[in-house]
C-alpha cells in the first residue's frame, strides 16, 4: 500500500461531488477568482478551443438532424451500383451494397458519436470515481477496487462482447455503451488512482491537510484539479478508441445491429475492400478522425485551462 | 498418474517454448526451393483426425490424401469407382459381399484386410467412441445395439451384427432395409479402413495418422503444419506426381493470399471474396473457379406457427422470387457462386439428378409477382423479418444484407428485412438445433458423396439428420423410401426428383446459389485442379523445375 | 517492502478465483459447445450425451468449476476442441506472443516516450502539432485497417518484409505486426508523456536544477523525465496484459499462432478449458505487471515509500 500518512479515517461522502466536479467545475463559487472563472478566461483566449468547439457543435447538430445536410435515405441501396465511384449527386460514391456513402457517413454520426461520448462519460465518471477513491483512501478500498478492476481487465474484449451482448440481446446504442463502459472504466481508474496518489504527495496538499482541511475540501480544491490532467488526456484519446472499438465489435458481429447506421459498421465493411474501393473507407474513417481530433483538441484546451501550474 | 503426466506436459511445453525461442529464424526453409514439395494452405482441423470423427473440409482434406476407400470418387466426373475393393456384389439390394484387392498395405507396412474395414466401422458406430459421423453406419444391421438412439442408454453390443468377416479379403454387409445406391456411399471417408496401431496406440496414431492412401504423414505439428510424402506401399491409381505436400495452417485466408503473392505458399483453395476481383490479374491466370457440391439456402423455421400458417407457402415462394440472385452473385461474389435453379448441385450432372428447370419460376427474380404473392399470402409475419447468420466466419453479412436489400426494394419498405448476426457459429447452431429460431436463417450444405439422395434425405425427410427447417411431408418421405429401394439407378433418380419437386411447392427453404471451388497457385507449381468436393487434387500437382 | 509484496501476492488469490469463475460462467453462458461440433448437421443425441459426459458438461456449473480448478492445481488444464492438451497449446502460443509483446512494447515505449518528450518540450510549436496529428491518425484508424494496409504495402508492394509471419515466428517477421500492435498504445504513451513533461517542465525543482547550471541533457533525463514517467509507467504496466490478450486482430492478420489466436479459436468453439486456461495465465501476468508498476513508483518517485 502506498504510505499515505493519515488518510485512513476518511469517509466516502465527498466522492460523488468529486466526480461531477470533473465535468462541471462551475460548482464552486469563491469570493476570489474561482477555478472555473480562471479556466474560462484562459479558454476564451484560445483559438483551438473555438475551432474544436465549433466542430463538435456541428457534429452534434448533424447527429440530431442529419437530414439538414443529407437528403437521401441511408438504407436505400441499389446493388447494381456496388462500389461505384463518385457521380453527380453522390459525391462520395457507393459502398458494396450500393448505398450512398455520403448519406451513410452523415447518418452514421448519430450512433457513432452517441456511443463514443456516452461511453467516455460513463467510463470516465465511473473510473475516476473508483480510481480516485482507491488512490485517496488507500487501504481496504484500494485493494477492493484494484481487485475488481483487475478482474475486469482479465476478461478478453471478444469473450465479454460475445457473452454480454448475446445474453442481454444487445445491439442498441444503450447496450453497446453499457458494455464498453464496463470494459473501459478500469483503465481510467488506474490512471486516476496514480494521479491522485501523486497529487496527494504534493507539498501544498500536505500543507492543506496540516491546516485542517477536510476530506471533501481536500479532494475538490486540491487533489481533483491536479489529478484531472492525465484523466482528461486519457479520456479524450479513449473517446477515439471507443468509436473504433464499436467498429471492431460490429466487425465481430456483436456491435450495433442493422438497420443501425454507424461509422463503425461502415469502416468494418470497408476495411477489407481497400484495394477495390478505397473511397468506402476514406469517408467514414475521415469523419471518425475529425471527430476524434476535435475532442482531443478540446480536451487539451480544457486541461491546460484547468491546470493552475500552466498559467 | 494424472499429476505426473501433466507435469510432463508442462515440462514438454517448456522445452518446446525454449526450442521455439532458440531457433527463431530460418526454420521456414521447408519447401522453399527445389525439393519438389508443394506448400499448400490448410485450416486447422476441428476434431482429432479419425475417419469417423471428421465432418469438416480441413480434416477431410488430409483423410482424402492418406486413405484409399473401397470406392473413390473420380475427381472429374464424381463417379464412384472401385479402388480398394475388387468387387461389391448383391442380389437383393440388402446383402452385399465385398472383396478386397490383394496385397494392399498401410503406410506403416501392415496389410489391409477385411477386418481393417470391419473393425474401423464398428469403432465408428460404437456410441462410447463418440464419433461424430456414427450415423453413417446407421443403415447397417445391428447399429441400434451399438448405438442406442436414446440419450444415455448403454450399448448392448460392441460390434454390429450386419458385418461379417469371411476371409482375409472378403466381408459381408447386411443392411436394415433395401438400399440400392449404398455402395456408392463407401467413398465417404468415414468408411476408411484402420490399421492395428489405431486400436493399440490411439494417442500415437492421432499424433501421426496412418492410412492406405497415396500419401503418408511424416510429421504433424498440431495447429501449425503437416508434412506428407508419397506412401511407398500405395498401389492405387492416384500415385502422387510430386515429392510431397506441406500443409500450412494460416490464421486468416487474407494473410495466406498475401503469402501466395509473396511466393511463400504454392496452393490456396480459400480465396477471400474481397480479393476475387483482382485475383486473376494478381496471379496471372493461375486461378480456377469451378462448380462444387455446395449449395447455400435460407431456411424457414416451420416449427413456428407464424411461418407455417396457411398461405405462408405463398409468402415463402414470393420471398424466393424477390431475391435478385444474378446481381448478388456478380457483385458480392464476383461470380464465384452460380444462381441456384434446384436444390442439388450441378456436379451431379443431369444423369445424377441435377436439373435446371425443376424449380419452374420459383428461383427467378420477378419483383411484380413476388410482391403479389407475398401480399396474397398475408404478408411477412409481423410486418418485418430477419435473416439469421453467424458473424464469425465466411463473410455472411455481405450477402445477407444484399438479400435483405433485394427483398426491401421489391416490397418498397427499407426495414422489411434486416440481417441478424449471432456472434459464434456454436451459438448459432445451438439455436437452430434446439428449434429456437423464430425467423429465417442462413443454411448451407456440402455434399458427403455425389448422390442426389445426400442433398434431400438428411435435409428434408421428417427424421432427417439435418432437417433444420423442421419440414415434414409424408408424401416426400414415401417417395424417398421408394427411391432408396429402387435397384435401377435411373428410376431411383427420377423418384428422388419427384420428391424434390414437392419442395418447390412447399418452399421450406429458399435455394440461393451453388458455391464454386476456387484455387490460386504460385508459378512454382502446375496442374492444379479441384474435385467435386472442392479439395485440390494434390496428387496431380507438379512442381516446376523440381 | 517485503511485507508489502507478500500482502499484494495474497491479494492476487481472490482476483484469481474471481476471474476464473467469471470466465467460466461466461463461457458456460455461451451455451452448449456440442451442437457446433456436428457442423451443419443436427447432433445425434446419444453421441452428444456421451461427449457432454466426457467433457463433464452434465454436472451443475459450480461442480464443473470445482472439478476444473481441481484439475488445474494438478497442472492439468484439460483439452482443446481438437483433442490437444491445453498446456501444449500454451507452450506453443505464449513464447510467440511474448516475443510479439516485447517487440510491440519496445516500440511503444521508445517511440512513444520519445515523441511525447519532443512534443512536451516544444509545446505549441510545429513538432508538437505534428506529433498530435500523427497520434490522432493512429488512434482513429482501427487496427485491422492499419494491419491490412501495412501488410499490403510494406509486405507485398515494396517487399520490405514478409507479409505473413513464418514458422517459429522469427523476430524479424514480428517487427511489422509489432508496429501495428503498438500503434494505439503508442498514441497514449506519447500523449501522456507530453502532458506530464509539459507540466513538470514548469516545476520548481526543475527551475532549481536549471538555475544550478546543470547541463540541459542532465536536467531533461534525470529530473524531468524521471518525474514525468509515473503516469506513463502506470499505463505501460497495465498495457502489457492488454498487449498480450489484445493481439487477436494483429495475430490473425499476420498469421501468428499466439495467445490471441488460440483464445479466439477457443471462444469460437466454446471450449472452456482453452479459454479459461489462457485467461488464467493472462490474469497472472497482468497481476504481476501491476505489482511491478507499483514497485516502480517507489523507484521513480522517492516520495513514495511502501511499508
Amino acid at each position: 500500500m502506498p504510505d499515505l500518512t493519515d488518510a485512513t479515517t476518511a469517509t466516502g461522502t465527498a466522492v460523488p461531488d468529486a466526480a461531477t466536479a470533473a465535468t462541471v467545475p462551475a460548482g464552486q463559487r469563491e469570493k476570489t477568482r474561482s477555478l472555473a472563472g480562471d479556466a474560462w478566461r484562459d479558454l476564451s483566449r484560445k483559438p483551438m478551443f473555438y475551432i474544436s468547439g465549433l466542430l463538435i457543435l456541428f457534429l452534434i447538430v448533424i447527429a440530431i438532424w442529419p437530414s439538414v445536410i443529407a437528403s437521401g435515405n441511408p438504407l436505400a441501396c441499389d446493388l447494381a451500383k456496388s462500389q461505384m465511384g463518385p457521380t453527380g449527386g453522390h459525391p462520395f460514391g457507393f459502398d458494396t451494397q450500393g448505398c450512398d456513402v455520403y448519406t451513410r457517413t452523415v447518418y452514421g454520426a448519430r450512433d457513432s458519436v452517441a456511443v463514443g461520448i456516452l461511453t467516455t462519460l460513463g467510463a470516465t465518471l465511473l473510473g475516476s470515481l473508483l480510481g480516485g477513491l482507491a488512490g485517496f483512501f488507500g487501504g481496504f478500498w484500494d485493494s477492493l477496487i484494484s481487485m475488481v478492476s483487475n478482474i475486469f481487465f482479465g476478461i478478453p474484449i471478444l469473450l465479454g462482447g460475445v457473452v454480454f451482448l448475446s445474453v442481454v440481446k444487445g445491439g442498441s446504442v444503450g447496450t453497446v455503451t453499457l458494455f464498453m463502459v464496463l470494459l473501459g472504466w478500469p483503465q481510467i481508474a488506474r490512471i486516476a488512482r496514480g494521479a491522485v496518489i501523486t497529487a496527494k504527495q504534493q507539498d501544498y496538499v500536505q500543507a492543506a491537510r496540516a491546516l485542517g482541511a477536510g476530506n471533501t475540501r481536500m479532494l475538490l480544491r486540491h487533489i481533483l484539479p491536479n489529478a484531472l490532467a492525465p484523466i482528461i488526456v486519457v479520456a479524450t484519446i479513449a473517446l477515439g478508441t471507443y468509436i473504433s472499438l464499436e467498429a471492431t465489435l460490429s466487425f465481430l458481429g456483436v456491435g450495433l445491429k442493422p438497420p443501425a447506421v454507424s461509422w463503425g459498421i461502415d469502416i468494418s465493411q470497408a476495411s477489407n475492400q481497400i484495394r477495390n474501393a478505397p473511397h468506402m473507407l476514406l469517408w467514414p474513417a475521415g469523419a471518425l478522425s475529425v471527430t476524434v481530433l476535435a475532442f482531443i483538441m478540446l480536451g487539451d484546451a480544457v486541461r491546460d485551462a484547468l491546470d493552475p501550474k500552466l498559467r | 498418474m494424472r499429476g505426473a503426466k501433466s507435469a510432463m506436459w508442462v515440462a514438454g511445453a517448456a522445452v518446446v517454448a525454449l526450442a521455439a525461442t532458440a531457433c527463431g529464424s530460418g526454420s521456414d526453409s521447408a519447401g522453399g526451393s527445389n525439393d519438389g514439395i508443394v506448400r499448400a494452405w490448410w485450416g486447422d482441423p476441428q476434431n482429432p483426425l479419425e475417419p469417423a470423427n471428421t465432418n469438416e473440409v480441413q480434416g477431410g482434406k488430409v483423410l482424402d490424401m492418406i486413405f484409399m476407400n473401397l470406392k473413390e470418387y473420380d475427381p472429374k466426373t464424381g463417379k464412384a469407382n472401385l479402388e480398394a475393393a475388387d468387387s461389391i456384389t448383391t442380389t437383393d439390394q440388402q446383402n452385399f459381399t465385398i472383396k478386397l484387392k490383394p496385397n494392399l498395405k498401410f503406410s506403416d507396412g501392415t496389410p489391409v484386410t477385411a477386418s481393417s474395414f470391419v473393425d474401423a466401422w464398428n469403432y465408428g458406430a460404437l456410441v462410447t467412441n463418440k464419433q461424430l459421423n456414427a450415423y453413417f453406419f446407421a443403415d447397417i444391421d445391428g447399429y441400434d445395439a451399438v448405438h442406442p438412439a436414446k440419450e444415455g442408454a448403454a450399448p448392448t453390443a460392441k460390434t454390429m451384427s450386419g458385418l461379417k468377416v469371411v476371409d482375409d479379403h472378403t466381408f459381408t454387409v447386411k443392411l436394415t432395409q433395401k438400399f440400392s445406391t449404398w455402395p456408392d456411399r463407401l467413398g465417404y471417408k468415414a468408411f476408411a479402413p484402420l490399421p492395428k496401431s489405431f486400436f493399440t496406440d490411439h494417442a500415437g496414431y492421432l499424433d501421426k495418422p496412418v492410412g492406405d492412401g497415396p500419401y503418408k504423414v511424416v510429421s504433424y505439428s498440431k495447429g501449425t503444419s503437416m508434412k506428407l510424402v508419397p506412401n511407398p506401399y500405395y498401389t492405387g491409381p492416384s500415385k502422387p506426381k510430386n515429392k510431397g505436400v506441406l500443409l500450412k495452417v494460416y490464421t486468416d485466408s487474407n494473410t495466406a493470399y498475401a503469402d501466395l503473392q509473396a511466393g511463400n505458399l504454392d496452393v490456396l483453395d480459400d480465396i477471400p471474396a474481397e480479393q476475387l476481383s483482382h485475383a486473376k490479374s494478381d496471379l496471372g491466370g493461375r486461378y480456377l473457379n469451378q462448380p462444387a457440391g455446395i449449395i447455400q439456402t435460407i431456411s424457414f423455421p416451420l416449427n413456428q406457427k407464424a411461418w407455417n400458417a396457411p398461405g405462408m407457402d405463398k409468402v415463402r415462394l414470393g420471398l424466393s422470387m424477390a431475391i435478385d440472385r444474378n446481381t448478388i452473385t456478380q457483385k458480392i461474389f464476383q461470380s464465384t457462386r452460380t444462381p441456384a435453379n434446384d436444390l442439388t448441385s450441378p456436379v451431379l450432372g443431369a444423369s445424377g439428378g441435377y436439373s435446371s428447370d425443376i424449380a419452374g419460376d420459383a428461383t427467378t427474380f420477378n419483383p411484380a409477382k413476388a410482391k403479389q404473392l407475398i401480399q396474397e399470402g398475408g404478408g411477412i409475419p409481423g410486418g418485418h423479418m430477419t435473416i439469421g447468420y453467424n458473424a464469425d466466419s465466411g463473410s455472411h453479412k455481405q450477402w445477407v444484407d444484399a438479400v435483405c436489400n433485394s427483398i426491401n426494394n421489391v416490397l418498397g419498405n427499407d426495414k422489411a428485412c434486416v440481417g441478424a448476426p449471432t456472434g459464434t457459429f456454436a451459438d448459432f447452431r445451438n439455436q437452430i438445433t434446439k428449434g429456437q429460431m423464430t425467423q429465417p436463417f442462413r443454411s448451407g450444405w456440402q455434399m458427403d458423396y455425389p448422390l442426389i439422395d445426400d442433398f434431400l434425405t438428411p435435409l428434408y425427410a421428417s427424421d432427417g439428420s439435418s432437417n433444420d427447417s423442421h419440414y415434414s411431408n409424408p408424401q416426400f418421405d414415401a417417395l424417398i423410401k421408394q427411391a432408396n429401394a429402387e435397384p435401377d439407378t435411373a428410376k431411383a433418380t427420377t423418384l428422388y426428383q419427384q420428391a424434390e419437386k414437392l419442395l418447390f411447392k412447399d418452399m421450406p427453404v429458399i435455394p440461393l446459389w451453388y458455391q464454386n471451388g476456387e484455387a490460386g497457385w504460385s508459378s512454382r507449381v502446375s496442374n492444379v485442379t479441384e474435385n467435386a468436393f472442392s479439395y485440390p487434387v494434390y496428387t496431380d500437382i507438379t512442381v516446376n523445375n523440381g | 517492502m517485503g511485507r508489502y509484496v507478500i500482502r499484494r501476492l495474497l491479494q492476487m488469490v481472490p482476483v484469481f478465483i474471481g476471474t476464473t469463475f467469471l470466465i467460466f460462467v461466461m463461457v458456460y453462458a455461451l451455451g452448449d459447445p456440442v451442437a457446433a461440433m456436428f457442423g451443419d448437421r443436427a447432433p445425434d443425441p446419444a453421441t452428444a450425451a456421451q461427449i457432454r459426459h466426457d467433457l463433464y458438461l452434465d454436472h451443475p456449473l459450480p461442480v464443473q468449476y470445482l472439478h476444473y480448478m481441481g484439475q488445474i492445481f494438478t497442472g492439468n488444464f484439460g483439452k482443446a476442441a481438437t483433442g490437444q492438451p491445453v498446456t501444449e497449446l500454451m507452450g506453443q502460443a505464449f513464447p510467440v506472443t511474448l516475443r510479439l509483446t516485447l517487440v510491440a512494447f519496445a516500440i511503444e515505449a521508445v517511440v512513444g516516450i520519445g515523441l511525447g518528450l519532443l512534443a512536451g518540450l516544444r509545446r505549441g510549436r510545429f513538432a508538437d502539432s505534428s506529433v498530435l496529428a500523427f497520434t490522432l491518425l493512429v488512434v482513429a484508424i482501427p487496427t485491422f485497417v492499419t494491419g491490412y494496409l501495412l501488410q499490403y504495402f510494406v509486405g507485398l508492394k515494396w517487399g520490405l518484409a514478409n507479409p505473413a509471419v513464418g514458422d517459429g515466428a522469427p523476430l524479424g517477421d514480428l517487427i511489422l505486426p509489432g508496429i501495428v500492435l503498438a500503434g494505439v498504445s503508442l498514441a497514449y504513451v506519447a500523449r501522456l508523456t507530453r502532458t506530464s513533461v509539459a507540466e513538470n517542465s514548469r516545476a520548481d525543482y526543475l527551475r532549481t536544477a536549471v538555475a544550478k547550471g546543470l547541463p540541459r541533457r542532465r536536467v531533461v533525463t534525470v529530473h524531468l523525465l524521471r518525474n514525468s514517467l509515473i503516469p506513463v509507467v502506470t499505463f505501460l504496466g497495465t498495457d502489457i496484459g492488454g498487449l498480450m490478450a489484445g493481439a487477436v486482430v494483429t495475430e490473425r492478420i499476420f498469421n501468428i499462432h499466439g495467445v490471441g489466436y488460440q483464445l479466439y479459436q477457443g471462444i469460437l468453439r466454446q471450449n472452456p478449458p482453452t479459454v479459461v486456461g489462457f485467461v488464467t495465465i493472462l490474469v497472472l501476468i497482468f497481476l504481476a505487471a501491476n505489482l511491478l508498476v507499483d514497485l516502480l513508483y517507489a523507484v521513480l518517485d522517492p516520495r513514495i515509500r511502501y511499508a
